[in-house]
């Protein structure tokens, strides 16, 4: 499992990749909280970037589900976007898709924190 | 071995409602689309072929209470729900005035779990034997308490049979009657057992009332010990795993998805849902099972996973 982080103007966009199962999820739970506390202390929203993920248990899912209640403390939104088929049919088996916002890429989910975000993730 | 699901609900009971039921004949005449049939037969036939079994069929609204068949004269039943009503009409039909002997097997005793005992029609006629089996120091005391004035008119003392009760110890194997039984200790509000039962080479797990913590890797080795190459699994699926996870974490209950996980974990060979939420109507417990099936496509290893959903009048044959 990786996560890796970058800004566009006011949204952090984490990139995760690789399988998020029992055997990862721990190491992997550190990570996002350390990458959303950031985020916090930026402000804005944050979008989980799921392109590199390429599978996710139930544990893996309670990472996402843990996170979006931090994020809430912070008067934050995690946004999911990018899935891969097989994910994002997890996601809907699920229900997950019934508390995340799903976007089809991760520009769509930056537009909608702020139209600043968008045009960050444009420049490249 | 045959297992007789007499209950499949949590929490509390429910019944199809006339609205329920038009539905489902409106649903039933437009998937027909205009075809006559001439006999009633043919009629049945095609809704036992060609309707979804959301039409067909009702998942059934009696609290927990599962029957496993083995050959021999004795009885032995999981859980005293409502569906501990029909369960004894079962009974007393097929004894035929002969005196019965039930060995009852108790995950908790919470209300839902006990509260078809005042109606189980074996339990007043003199000459039954009734070994309530369980883990809990409060058994007996529940048992007596929904039977106490001002809550059902006759008292647990006044009861024909002869009712004893059995404490079992969680991880150790017992012998009772035919059957080899295995109490497992589970995560719910004033803990609740799960059983491994044994007879003639086969394996069923009844584990109902059952939390899972994702993230305890022990915790799921656990019970993928326990549910071991189990020939069928009856699991507390009664949510989605997001709202098992988020507004309902804690609860005590599980859902399909971690049922699908552990089952494949423990090479379990089928898996029942079991303990439907009550709020949840046919089509939506109809969906829970599509889902999970699919889950179970998704992430098969080398061995499939047989899923299914209990309802009330369903056996099944090991």
């Amino acid at each position: 499992m990786n996560v890796t982080s970058r800004r566009y103007g006011a949204a952090a966009v984490l990139r995760v990749s690789g399988r998020l199962d029992q055997d990862t999820c721990e190491a992997f739970r550190g990570d996002l909280m350390k990458e959303v506390e950031a985020a916090a202390r930026m402000g804005g929203g944050v979008v989980l970037d799921l392109a590199g993920l390429e599978y996710v248990s139930s544990a893996g899912l309670r990472c996402f589900m843990l996170a979006s209640r931090q994020a809430k403390q912070h008067q934050m939104k995690i946004y999911v976007a990018a899935l891969q088929p097989m994910v994002r049919e997890i996601f809907e088996i699920s229900h997950f898709n019934l508390i995340f916002q799903v976007f089809p890429t991760v520009r769509e989910a930056l537009a909608t924190i702020s139209p600043d975000a968008a045009a960050a993730f444009d420049k490249g | 071995m045959r297992v007789r699901f007499w209950g499949t609900r949590g929490s509390i009971p429910v019944a199809l409602t006339s609205a329920d039921i038009r539905d489902k004949l409106a649903l039933a005449l437009v998937a027909a689309s205009g075809r006559t049939f001439a006999s009633y037969e043919e009629a049945h036939a095609f809704a036992h072929a060609e309707l979804d079994p959301s039409i067909t069929h009702t998942f059934g609204g009696h609290t927990p209470c599962v029957e496993l068949e083995v050959p021999g004269d004795e009885y032995y039943v999981c859980d005293m729900g409502s569906g501990a009503r029909p369960f004894g009409v079962h009974v007393l039909a097929r004894q035929a005035r002969r005196s019965a002997v039930v060995n009852v097997f108790m995950s908790h005793v919470h209300w839902d779990h006990i509260m078809g005992f005042p109606f189980f029609g074996p339990a007043y006629v003199p000459g039954t034997k009734i070994r309530i089996h369980g883990c809990h120091d409060v058994l007996e005391e529940a048992f007596r308490l929904q039977q106490r004035e001002p809550c059902f008119p006759v008292d647990f003392s006044q009861l024909g049979a002869d009712v004893e009760f059995v404490k079992l110890e969680p991880g150790r194997s017992h012998r009772v009657g035919a059957l080899t039984v295995t109490p497992h200790l589970q995560l719910h509000s004033g803990d609740s057992f799960g059983y491994r039962f044994e007879h003639g080479g086969k394996s069923v797990i009844y584990s109902t009332d059952s939390e899972h913590k994702l993230e305890n890797r022990q915790e799921a080795e656990s019970f993928a010990r326990f549910f071991q190459d189990a020939d069928l699994v009856i699991f507390d699926a009664m949510y989605a795993l997001a709202d098992a996870i988020s507004v309902k974490a804690d609860w005590g209950h599980s859902s399909n998805i971690v049922g699908v996980e552990l089952c494949q974990m423990a090479r379990a060979r089928h898996l029942m849902l079991f303990h439907h939420e009550p709020a949840n109507n046919d089509a939506t417990l109809e969906g829970l099972l599509r889902e999970a099936r699919r889950f179970e496509e998704l992430t098969r290893g080398e061995q499939p996973l047989r899923v299914s959903s209990a309802y009330d009048g369903l056996e099944v044959d090991l």
